[in-house]
């Protein structure tokens, strides 16, 4: 079996999924665009009511969680396990306190009754209630990434472990950390989006 | 072993350079977005997202470092993309 292909083709098969990511998220990035060309007032309305600095906040912690999960595979490589554990624990961590912040941020805006189906929402003006939507639906469906994404590292971590990723086998880390960026990638680009649109 | 090692491995240092550039931007993008700068502030949100998303793709994915299969697959991807965007603004703006 010749091993070198094999990564290969392992990667392959992750990226081409990871397409079909890119196309999921980019047709929801078309939606707004369209709306925001038609709404661009409600929409501008929209963003200052969103936290600039918990937003910016995550994007921090998400950033340097890629960090680590990329130097995990080169911890790994280089046969340093206790740091790709810690660095992998470390990447997990993020995550959750990507969600808390999360959490946090929903939980203030269904407290100003800004949520699907709220009163302010449905008699206010369309492009709000827009807004919001694809608010809800847009980082609802990338919290739903960051959990898988945090299962995959935590997948990974046991396989650093109990051996199974090591520095001649390491695809579930490589393909994990793959999913893990292109988690961090959706953001970079909601994060102007939706939270700086002035 | 050695066919492993053939993979590009990211130096420590490299990444972190990769990172503080990214929390540079980060910051930068942030800090503009105090600015009216009327229509240039999505396109300057925009570009910046971009920088950082090319550096994350090329660096921390390590597209920089792979074969032609991933490279071009990853760019046909990205075309078609660009097609489903500009399309639809065709539609929508000229309506």
């Amino acid at each position: 079996m010749d091993n070198s292909s094999d990564a290969t083709g392992v990667r392959i098969g992750m990226w081409l999924f990871l397409y079909s990511e890119i196309i999921l998220f980019g047709g929801l990035f078309v939606l707004y665009a369209v709306y925001f060309h038609n709404y661009a007032a409600d929409f501008v309305e929209g963003g200052r009511q969103l936290d600039r600095v918990i937003g910016a906040l995550n994007t921090i912690i998400l950033l340097i969680s890629s960090f680590t999960v990329a130097a995990s595979i080169t911890a790994v490589r280089r046969q340093q396990k206790r740091w790709a554990q810690g660095l992998l624990a470390f990447s997990c961590g993020c995550g959750a306190l990507f969600l808390v912040n999360k959490y946090l941020e929903w939980g203030a805006k269904f407290h100003h009754d800004l949520y699907p189906n709220s009163a302010t929402l449905v008699d206010g003006p369309p492009g709000q209630n827009i807004f919001f939507g694809l608010y809800y639906v847009i980082t609802g469906l990338h919290a739903l990434h960051v959990i898988i994404g945090m299962s995959l590292l935590a997948w990974s971590l046991i396989g650093v472990s109990n051996g199974k990723v090591n520095q001649l086998h390491f695809g579930r880390l490589e393909n994990s950390g793959l999913y893990w960026h292109l988690v961090d990638l959706i953001w970079i680009f909601v994060f102007p989006l939706f939270y700086l649109v002035l | 072993m050695d066919k492993h090692t053939s993979q590009h491995l990211m130096p420590y240092h490299t990444l972190a350079l990769v990172l503080g550039t990214l929390l540079i931007l980060t910051a930068v993008t942030v800090g503009v977005s105090y600015v009216d700068l009327g229509i240039f502030n999505v396109p300057i949100a925009l570009t910046i997202a971009a920088t950082k998303v090319s550096l994350v793709l090329l660096f921390f994915m390590h597209l920089k470092y792979e074969g032609k299969a991933i490279v071009v697959s990853f760019l046909g991807t990205i075309f078609f993309l660009a097609i489903m965007i500009s399309f639809t603004f065709w539609d929508v703006a000229f309506r």
